[in-house]
């Protein structure tokens, strides 16, 4: 390998040992700090990017911002809408006008849910969150455990195994979601098809955005599962008289989900995307369902408040991803490269 | 490290073998082909699948359920659901590519200029990229939908968008790897001007994976049109579209199950057909030419 | 061939074989041999790659891998090994066979630390409580050697260097005593001085009466330790013995192939490859004498060479301080040094890739580095490049044709002129005109380092910069392929630049040697006296250090010179 001597690893190994707790400490905290910053990068940008997005779109702005050519503003709404975003000011300045609004946590005001934008989150924020987040953690349980029984364990297991991983990865939340209604609420009656309270009502849900997500995590867990199985230190492992459960669950694993963890803030946003279809078929309160209504009805600052709000989720998901990573794997938490 | 790699094998009996693994069509391979086939047909000679029309209606014989004369069943004013399916074709299929191509376009353009144009050009591309990452795809497309309406060409440009940063990332990383790769390198080292290296190695090699990276994105661009179509804001409902039947098909969802079924059960049989494919070709691209 | 089956032996292999697959797709790996050690002794299985050295080692351990069929006797102290069960097994491996896998880097755990590697093996094996487990871990690393034993068992593996890694590795093999200690390359990838001290820790488990197997390519590695050595080629073991009986006295034409295929000292000026291997001629090809006239002007100078980098941690690191030099033509200037040294680094600032903070490089006496990437180009055409991994530096689309095609000059001439030229280069060395077609991938790793050679001679360089060319080949190919080099240096008069860590190689290839660690030339001179008469206390811990096939009792290596007083009468002698 002729890499330079700049990336030798054998001199970044010399230098690890070297660096104090204090320094690994620093380290990790300046990573952090960098991650919040960038962060707040991106959530800068998100916002220009709706504020373009206002102005770009045909029609005047003011009738955006007032709820859309479909809720019919009277002209004192429109005056008082022009007079809040500095409509009659140059560009710029409305800008910096719709910038602070959003910094004042004032997403506006929503026409087709006749209430402030950030009440119509406030109110429809949980069951959303509670969707997403029991959604997420039931694709990693769902992939690991598959992971395990299935990845190499002979051909034909490994083959279903897999098969089964590109077909639910491959599967539409929408028309998931309607098979398992036919199949468990209509068929068998197990589940009620709409509603429903506490845990039973989320099952049918949360399984429809669960499984194409276990199957994408499914399948990075499986390549790099197989790869580990293969690398010396099980050799290694094996030779010291470990068994195969043992060197599945004590050496493969942790390498086997480094990648989907990383893969997880991603996952949320799809999950959130997903929300959107599932919280329209099993007609769920939510995010997902007011941001379809917004849309619908093109009242801006519903739509564009929702999108920020999911923007920031998405951050923060990153930011958390990002410190979880580093507390799987102990080799970013020294030194680090 | 001067690594001194364990003795490589002198002769290459293991490439070989994978090679000729890549080129063997597995049942898998051979399957999606088959449905690329019938989706051929579909939207070239739709007619010599379907019997009917795809807006044929024939109220006597509404919502009656799958038999040999309707294979997939009649909806709700007795058109043949087998028919609008095979029709279907000519609507998503457009759709997808269509959406697809804009995505690619948008991608190869910021990702060349990214990794190509020097610090600044990629500092603000690669923050640029990050800022869409936070719109997941399909809010990305919905709002682009709040911005100019329901209809066909908006949705064909939100899903082109919201496909956009995935594809762009990845061809910045593609150029970026060419860039560094070794073989550029030599060519410097043989004298070559920037311009040959651009052209003849950078180019070339940094768009090899575009052919499986837009089999693979077809599959999900029509995933993800119908499912805007599905929640209403693409084709509109008397349209064959696949995402349009399932939205149509939803008030019947508790008595007609054929018309949700057969609609989704089509579009999952192209998207995995697509990635399968993609994949049988990421293959032969590895066994081929991978270093 | 002298199948040791004694009863004092602590493991007997009996016509073992190991095969994959079934049916018409079965590949028999090791085809009948048999072997055997004792307590206290050490065994040496010696060959190529694909020889089945490896597989033979796992399967000692039932780890030959899912779907191998072991057939043949497999007697370890008194037991049956062949009709084991995964049970079973798992109360031997570990316990009473242990096995170190070469590059700890890889063979432990990169996110556990190495204090719980170690501990693995007791803790499956229920050696005590958990307290008792970790003095133990603290004892072993101590008699591994390894400084501040309480503190590196909290590391990673990646926070320890090369060799306290393999060190650590080796504590994990010996973690509950085991009778027979197998290590498959145990010292591959590590610099000699390190290489050093890991054959001495073998060689005490060895003094402890622990049995001892160990697996290598390489002869010299071998040499000190083993008692006995079997070399294998194909599956089989072609010969077998004492050690001085077979480095000494090779009675198959393949070891003493083998033998000679080592660059070393007293190789210098001879052939490495038998003269029926691919070549241009037969004939003695090196000019046997050092350097004729006086030396005439250099081609190439650097002056006061320097290169920092920033690490990870924002320390500034200095890879290359004050290196100067001259080339001048036909000569072979190494540049010896281990990982770190800066060696690569200069070689890729002669090659002007890297661009020096300080100094400068001059060809033809005009400045060569201080000037724009324009001004340089059509000179670029004087320094050639082949790397150690020849089929990263070619483009995955190319065929051969078009990898040489490319590399020609615009002045070559038409289509018929440039496919000439083009058979030219692969005959030059040593290829046929069948491999135009094909890419890279599928050639053999010496076809494809003769290409990239082709490819560095097609713009009629003066200068090739060679970066470890032969470290990724096996050593009769490596042979080859460096009896390669030197005919081309004497049909075009080039000059090289010989980066290697192989002082073997580095004394068989230079005129003139530059010895580099820690981004500095610590000695540099004519190659006989840097060897022979080394002036720096590192020249000579790297030279105590090398493993030699010689370095054994002279009794048993009768006709070999000494290596402290290389001489060069065998050179003369051949090419008399």
């Amino acid at each position: 390998m002729t890499t330079p001597d700049l990336v030798s690893p054998a001199q970044a190994d010399d230098l690890a040992p070297a660096l104090g707790a204090g320094a690994r400490r620093r380290h990790r905290f300046g990573r952090v700090l960098q991650d919040v910053v960038g962060g707040v990068i991106v959530l800068w940008g998100a916002a220009t990017l709706t504020f373009l997005a206002v102005h770009l779109m045909p029609g005047n702005p003011a009738v955006a911002y007032a709820g859309g050519v479909g809720s019919h503003p009277s002209k004192a709404l429109l005056a008082a809408v022009s007079k809040k975003y500095g409509l009659d000011h140059p560009v710029i300045v409305q800008y910096f006008i719709y910038l602070g609004n959003l910094l004042h946590g004032d997403l506006g005001y929503s026409a087709s849910q006749q209430m402030p934008v950030a009440s119509v989150i406030k109110l429809n924020v949980a069951p959303t969150a509670e969707l997403t987040l029991g959604s997420l953690l039931l694709a990693w349980l769902l992939a690991v455990v598959w992971s395990l029984l299935t990845v190499r364990r002979g051909r034909i297991i490994s083959s279903i195994g897999s098969g089964l991983e590109i077909l639910t990865a491959a599967v539409p939340q929408y028309w998931l979601g309607i098979i398992l209604l036919e199949v468990f609420a209509f068929h068998l009656g197990i589940f009620p098809a709409t509603g429903g309270t506490g845990l039973v009502g989320l099952v049918l849900p949360s399984l429809t955005l669960a499984i194409p997500i276990a199957g994408f995590l499914g399948q990075v867990t499986r390549e790099e599962f197989e790869s580990a199985l293969e690398q010396p230190y099980i050799t290694s492992a094996r030779a010291r008289g470990m068994g195969d459960w043992g060197v599945r669950l004590r050496h493969a694993l942790r390498h086997a989900v480094l990648p989907g963890v990383t893969l997880s803030g991603w996952a949320l946003g799809s999950l959130i995307s997903g929300a959107v279809i599932v919280e329209s078929l099993f007609s769920r309160n939510g995010l997902g369902n007011v941001l379809l209504q917004g849309v619908t009805q093109q009242d801006m600052p519903l739509t564009i408040g929702v999108v920020l709000i999911v923007a920031v989720v998405y951050v923060v998901a990153t930011i958390a991803v990002d410190i979880l990573y580093q507390l799987v794997d102990p080799r970013l938490r020294s030194a680090g490269q | 490290m001067t690594v001194v790699n364990a003795p490589s094998v002198d002769k290459q009996p293991g490439q070989a073998r994978q090679r000729g693994r890549a080129r063997r069509l597995t049942p898998g391979v051979v399957l999606a082909w088959l449905v690329i086939a019938f989706l051929a047909i579909s939207v070239a000679f739709p007619g010599l699948l379907a019997h009917q029309g795809p807006l044929a209606v024939d109220p006597a014989h509404a919502l009656q359920g799958p038999s040999l004369s309707h294979l997939f069943g009649t909806d709700q004013s007795g058109r043949d659901v087998f028919s609008r399916v095979v029709y279907g074709a000519r609507e998503s299929l457009p759709i997808g590519i269509a959406a697809t191509a804009i995505g690619l376009a948008i991608a190869i353009i910021l990702g060349f200029a990214a990794a190509l144009g020097g610090r600044w050009a990629d500092a603000v591309i690669s923050r640029f990229l990050e800022v869409l990452f936070a719109f997941p795809s399909l809010l990305l497309g919905l709002l682009f939908v709040a911005m100019f309406g329901a209809g066909v060409g908006s949705l064909i440009i939100a899903v082109g968008i919201g496909s956009a940063p995935g594809y762009a990332r990845m061809i910045r990383g593609q150029v970026i790897a060419v860039k560094h790769a070794p073989y550029v390198e030599a060519a410097r080292i043989l004298g070559h001007s920037r311009l040959r290296i651009m052209v003849g190695s950078i180019f070339p090699n940094a768009m090899r994976p575009l052919l499986v990276l837009g089999t693979l994105g077809i599959g999900q661009s029509i995933v993800w049109a119908s499912a805007l179509s599905f929640l209403g804001l693409g084709a509109a409902p008397p349209a064959p579209e696949w995402g349009a039947m399932l939205a149509a098909g939803r008030d019947f969802i508790s008595s007609a199950w054929w018309l949700e079924f057969f609609p989704g059960a089509v579009i999952v049989a192209t998207a995995l057909a697509a990635t399968a494919l993609g994949r049988h070709l990421q293959r032969r691209m590895e066994g081929r030419l991978a270093s | 061939m002298t199948a040791t089956t004694h009863d004092s032996n602590l493991l007997t292999a009996t016509d073992l074989r190991v095969s994959f697959g079934s049916g018409d797709a079965a590949r028999e790996v090791v085809r009948g041999i048999s072997f055997g050690v004792r307590p206290g002794e050490c065994l040496a299985i010696v060959g190529q790659s694909g020889s089945g050295k490896s597989v033979t080692a796992r399967t000692l351990l039932g780890l030959a891998g899912d779907g191998a069929q072991v057939s043949g006797g497999l007697n370890f102290d008194g037991q049956d090994l062949t009709s084991l069960r995964e049970r079973q097994w798992r109360a031997i491996r570990g316990v009473r066979i242990g096995f170190i896998l070469q590059d700890a880097l890889v063979s432990l755990d990169s996110v556990r630390p190495v204090g719980r590697e170690i501990a693995e093996p007791l803790r499956l094996h229920r050696y005590g409580p958990r307290s008792a487990r970790w003095r133990r871990v603290i004892e072993l690393l101590d008699q591994v050697g390894v400084p501040e034993p309480e503190m590196r068992a909290r590391q990673l593996p990646g926070e320890l260097s090369g060799g306290l890694r393999q060190r650590a590795l080796i504590a994990t093999a010996i973690a509950l005593d085991p009778q027979l200690l197998i290590a498959d390359e145990p010292t591959t990838a590590l610099d000699v001085t390190i290489q050093a001290q890991i054959l001495g820790l073998l060689a005490q488990s060895k003094q402890r009466g622990r049995a001892l197997i160990v697996i290598s390519h390489d002869l010299a590695v071998v040499a000190r330790l083993a008692d006995r050595v079997a070399v294998m080629r194909d599956g089989l073991i072609v010969e077998q013995g004492p050690t001085q009986d077979v480095l000494g006295r090779p009675q198959h034409a393949y070891t003493r192939a083998l033998l000679d295929a080592i660059p070393s000292s007293h190789s210098r000026g001879t052939r490495l490859s038998p003269a029926d291997a691919p070549a241009l001629r037969v004939a003695p090809v090196r000019k046997a004498t050092v350097q004729e006239a006086a030396a005439p002007a250099p081609l190439l100078t650097a002056d006061g060479l320097v290169k920092r980098y920033k690490g990870p941690d924002g320390k500034v690191r200095t890879v290359v301080d004050d290196v100067s030099f001259q080339l001048g033509p036909g000569e072979t200037l190494g540049v010896v040094g281990e990982s770190g040294s800066g060696k690569t680094t200069t070689g890729r600032i002669v090659l002007a890739v890297t661009k020096p903070d300080r100094g400068e490089v001059r060809l033809h006496g005009r400045p060569w580095t201080g000037i724009s990437e324009a001004q340089r180009r059509p000179r670029r055409r004087y320094i050639g490049v082949v790397y150690q991994d020849p089929l990263s530096s070619f483009d995955p689309r190319w065929t051969v044709q078009r990898i040489l095609s490319d590399a020609l000059p615009a002045e070559a001439g038409g289509a018929a002129a440039r496919t000439a030229r083009i058979r030219e280069l692969l005959h030059q060395v040593g290829l046929g005109d069948d491999l135009l077609d094909r890419r890279p991938l599928l050639l053999s790793g010496g076809q494809r380092q003769r290409v990239a050679i082709a490819r560095a001679l097609a713009p009629e360089p003066e200068i090739i910069v060679c970066d470890e060319p032969v470290s990724a080949l096996d050593v009769s190919i490596q042979a080859q392929v460096l009896d390669l080099f030197a005919d081309l240096q004497d049909q075009l008069g080039l000059s090289y630049i010989f980066i290697s860590h192989d002082l073997g190689v580095i004394h068989h290839m230079s005129d003139r040697v530059l010895v580099m660690t820690g981004g500095r030339i610590v000695e540099q001179g004519d190659a006989e006296q840097v060897f022979g008469n080394p002036q720096h206390p590192y020249t000579e811990r790297l030279l105590a250090a090398l493993p030699k096939v010689d370095a054994l009792s002279p009794a048993g290596l009768a006709g070999r010179p000494h290596p402290t007083t290389p001489r060069r009468e065998p050179a003369l002698e051949r090419s008399a």
